[in-house]
């Protein structure tokens, strides 16, 4: 059986579908028919991949106007009486084909602060966690890095507000480090300030399209939008924060 | 010479896995200035797809536990002919880089009582492998991302080395080009640490991604250094066998370790049926001792399941060739029996190993918590590579380095499974150590441009011979993958061997006519063009090694010489380049073991 695929070519001045036509076999996914086409009909046509088994997060395209890993679409899933259409997540500028230019996130993964972990518990130099104490960050630090949540967010897609927001993955990246046993950094300011968490409306697109299940909205950024709002809008924590500073700052000096 | 844009750094470290990324937080540590290249972008690695675990001795599970018993499982995993030194080095200070890393923010699985839980491997006597479910890797690779960004390293993503840079003997940079816009860059360094994986791309069927085509291996080989051990190529007992399109992709060790068995198509627990002598001892004889293992009982022996890979794989392949085998030409893989054993197995299955079940879910429409899975060999895993100073991992080419598992030594004829992730980090830290050390030693050398404008010429090729008898990339590639699998495979012999040998040249004849379209800018045609001399050299270098070798050892079983031969038991196969640019292999005698190691072997055995 043939099936058709309309595939953007292009890069960052200017592009166009083209379709390509490769048989399917049985159990393909959308990245053996991007390979197949490459081998025997476009050399040149780029994409990124690399494990081919959902682990990875280089794949990441926009199969029939769904954010998706072509390594983990099967074709069988697919209505193939159509043309399917691949093109580059759009989020981001193209580099080239379904290649997107994706440098953002890791300049925006430098900015957030890293992890500071209390001293250890034993004098071997090693700490104690109950794995229920460690389940949630576990859940966040399943990402892949994929950017398909970033691709799926209408602050960074339709608003582009790159310069204001770092979007859903690094709101669970932080989210992950803030809930983490051992952290002792403090990350709710620049949360609410340069990250931007309040642009977030809780659409749960991002959630949605999550190639590891995620519950970005819901385990993630939910809670660290309820710490913002402790930290910043209840007057009683506010007091008693501010009292606690001043204690600390105190016993800094002494 | 044209002017290139030219970056300088006091180590440049080519390979952001595991290995690559430890030495570059290392020699960041050292306070020099490090430079960072790799082929995908970062915590795209290799390294992101092991699963089960990373093996340390750390005694959390099991307090018998400790380097000696690591040292020796290692060693009799790899059938002696390990470097004793990296064998030692790697179980003294594996928990050390284990414990680092959750310092780092690395959340592994726990213990009931708090501490960094481990789990039973093949070949590894007690459960040593901290892990983190089913994505270890992952795991890794984050931690050392996320850490390594923030210590004012120069990341350079989607970037492929294509010749080291010499003065006299002395390795003072590289040069290579950027995937983006196909410029060449020009790196100019006082040591370079090679950490750029495999070689799995030179076979078929295989768990390894497009980046693994042995650059590393080839790049050091070309600018002088040695290879050792290169005929011993590992294949994973369990790949994915069905649908096609997903053969090859890894089901990991771990299904075994919690309790997975191997059936053949009679529904019998094949493995059973033959133990190897070193092992018998520490096998269980019987199905019940062997699920009381997994389960932790310290009286109990493991199961056959958890023998070494090697074995595993060649049982297998018994019982396919025999006509036991499952329907699409593997066999039978059951986690889902535990049922019997546990009440809410399917949730501990879904726990203990959820990529799996999303892998053969959403792949293979099984649900591996009801029904077996089907599983056969895949390229995996060399444990061949640059010989190296077992202390300071440098070659013999001042200011080269080499680390994880483009190094070799440590391994001998078989990896243990999670022997590999610990191997990245204490050889990736002390290659960066002392890179590091060297690069404050010493100045930076001059590149020769007349080497650099060769290399870029020959690079450009393929879009010259455009029309004069091009050849397609991707079919050389194809081809040799073929040839590799059927005739340099996990059965192998002489005749086959050469066969492959002749098949090779003409390969190389075609490579030279390998013709892309398009132009410079990300075009995997090209890129492909450029992997092809990588993947023939190392090719070349796998199947005299394994021609040398008149013996079965570990990862190495040769149908003609089916039996372990004590000659070659003392003795690693070495190859390097002659000065008229052939390829040259000699057997040399493993370095002598200290008598106090010659001790703790006999005393585990």
């Amino acid at each position: 059986m043939n099936a058709v695929f309309k595939i953007w070519r292009g890069d960052t001045k200017s592009g166009e579908f083209r379709d390509y036509t490769t048989e399917v076999a049985e159990g393909m996914v959308v990245l053996d028919a991007v390979h197949d086409i490459q081998r025997t009909q476009a050399p040149d046509l780029a994409c990124r991949w690399n494990c081919k088994a959902g682990k990875c997060g280089s794949c990441s395209a926009e199969v029939n106007g769904m954010p998706k890993l072509m390594c983990m679409t099967r074709l069988s899933e697919l209505p193939l009486e159509k043309p399917v259409t691949i093109e580059p997540i759009k989020a981001f500028p193209v580099v080239k084909d379904l290649v997107a230019d994706v440098s953002w996130n890791f300049r925006v993964k430098k900015e957030i602060k890293p992890f500071k972990p209390r001293p250890p518990d034993a004098p071997d130099g090693t700490w104690r966690m109950q794995q229920e104490d460690i389940d949630r960050v576990q859940e966040f630090r399943k990402c892949i890095e994929c950017f398909l949540c970033q691709d799926v967010c209408h602050v960074l897609r339709d608003h582009q507000m790159h310069d204001k927001f770092i979007g859903p993955r690094f709101l669970i990246h932080v989210a992950a480090l803030e809930m983490h046993p051992l952290d002792t950094e403090d990350r709710i300011e620049e949360l609410r300030n340069t990250q931007g968490i309040g642009y977030c409306n809780i659409t749960k697109c991002c959630t949605k399209v999550c190639p590891e299940s995620i519950q970005i909205t819901d385990n993630g950024i939910i809670p660290l939008k309820e710490r913002v709002v402790d930290d910043f809008y209840d007057p009683f924590g506010w007091f008693w924060r501010w009292l606690k500073r001043k204690s600390d700052r105190q016993t800094l000096k002494r | 010479m044209p002017n290139y844009e030219t970056f300088e750094h006091d180590v440049l470290v080519i390979g952001a896995g595991g290995a690559g990324l430890r030495a570059a937080i290392e020699a960041s540590a050292a306070d020099v200035r490090v430079g960072l290249v790799c082929k995908s972008l970062l915590g795209k690695a290799h390294t992101v797809m092991a699963e089960g675990g990373i093996a340390a001795a750390l005694a959390n599970v099991d307090d018998r536990d400790n380097w000696k018993v690591h040292f020796a499982d290692t060693m009799r995993g790899g059938q002696y002919v390990n470097q004793w030194r990296m064998a030692e080095l790697h179980a003294k200070e594996a928990p050390d880089r284990v414990r680092e890393l959750e310092a780092w923010g690395a959340v592994f699985d726990r213990t009931k009582d708090g501490r960094i839980l481990q789990r039973h491997f093949g070949g590894h006597k007690y459960p040593r492998l901290a892990h983190v479910g089913d994505r270890t890797g992952l795991e890794m690779i984050r931690t050392l991302q996320d850490h390594g960004v923030h210590q004012g390293m120069d990341v350079y993503m989607e970037h492929t080395i294509l010749s080291l840079l010499k003065d006299g003997d002395r390795v003072v940079g590289a040069f290579g080009y950027e995937r983006e816009r196909g410029r060449f860059k020009i790196f100019r360094a006082k040591a370079v640490v090679l950490a750029t994986g495999g070689v799995g791309r030179a076979f078929k069927i295989t768990s390894n991604s497009w980046e693994y085509t042995g650059d590393g291996h080839a790049l050091a080989y070309e600018a002088g250094a040695e290879l050792i051990d290169m005929e011993f190529v590992q294949f994973h007992p369990t790949g994915m066998v069905w649908p096609p399109s997903v053969m090859g992709i890894l089901v990991t060790e771990g299904v075994r370790g919690e309790g997975g068995i191997l059936t053949n198509n009679q529904g019998r627990r094949f493995m059973f049926d033959e133990i190897p002598e070193a092992y018998r001892a520490h096998t269980a004889d019987n199905e019940e001792e062997g699920w009381r293992y997994c389960q932790g009982h310290k009286d109990a022996r493991r199961p056959p399941e958890l023998l070494t890979r090697d074995h595993v794989s060649r049982c297998i392949v018994r019982e396919i060739k025999e006509g036991r085998g499952s329907p699409h030409g593997g066999v039978f893989l059951d986690i889902s029996w535990i049922k019997q054993k546990l009440p809410n197995a399917a949730e501990h299955i879904k726990r203990k190993l959820p990529s799996m079940y999303h892998q053969f879910k959403q792949l293979a429409d099984i649900d591996i918590t009801e029904q077996p899975m089907e599983v056969g060999p895949t390229t995996h895993y060399i444990m061949g590579g640059v010989r190296v100073d077992p202390d300071t991992q440098m070659s013999r080419l001042p200011g080269l380095f080499a680390a994880g598992e483009c190094a070799a030594g440590i391994n001998g004829a078989n990896r243990l499974g999670g022997n590999s992730l610990s191997d990245l980090l204490v050889f990736g830290k002390r290659a960066g150590e002392f890179a590091a050390k060297f690069a404050k030693e010493n100045q930076h050398g001059p590149v020769q441009s007349e080497k650099i404008d060769t290399v870029a010429r020959e690079a450009l090729a393929p879009f010259e011979s455009r029309g004069r008898g091009s050849e397609n990339p991707y079919a050389i590639q194809k081809d040799l993958q073929e040839t590799m699998q059927d005739l340099v495979g996990i059965v192998r012999n002489e005749a086959e061997m050469r066969a492959a040998l002749e098949r090779i040249g003409k390969f190389k004849s075609r490579a030279e006519k390998a013709a892309v379209t398009g132009n410079r800018e990300y075009n995997p045609g090209w890129h492909t063009a450029l992997d092809l001399k990588n993947l023939l050299t190392v090719s070349d270098a796998i199947t005299r090694a394994a021609l040398e070798r008149k013996e079965s050892r570990g990862a190495q079983f040769r149908e003609d010489y089916p039996n372990r031969d004590e000659q070659f038991g003392k003795v690693n196969t070495v190859i390097s380049k002659t000065e008229d640019g052939l390829m040259q292999i000699s057997l040399e005698p493993l370095p002598e073991m200290p008598d106090h190691l010659k001790q703790i072997i006999e005393e585990m055995k």
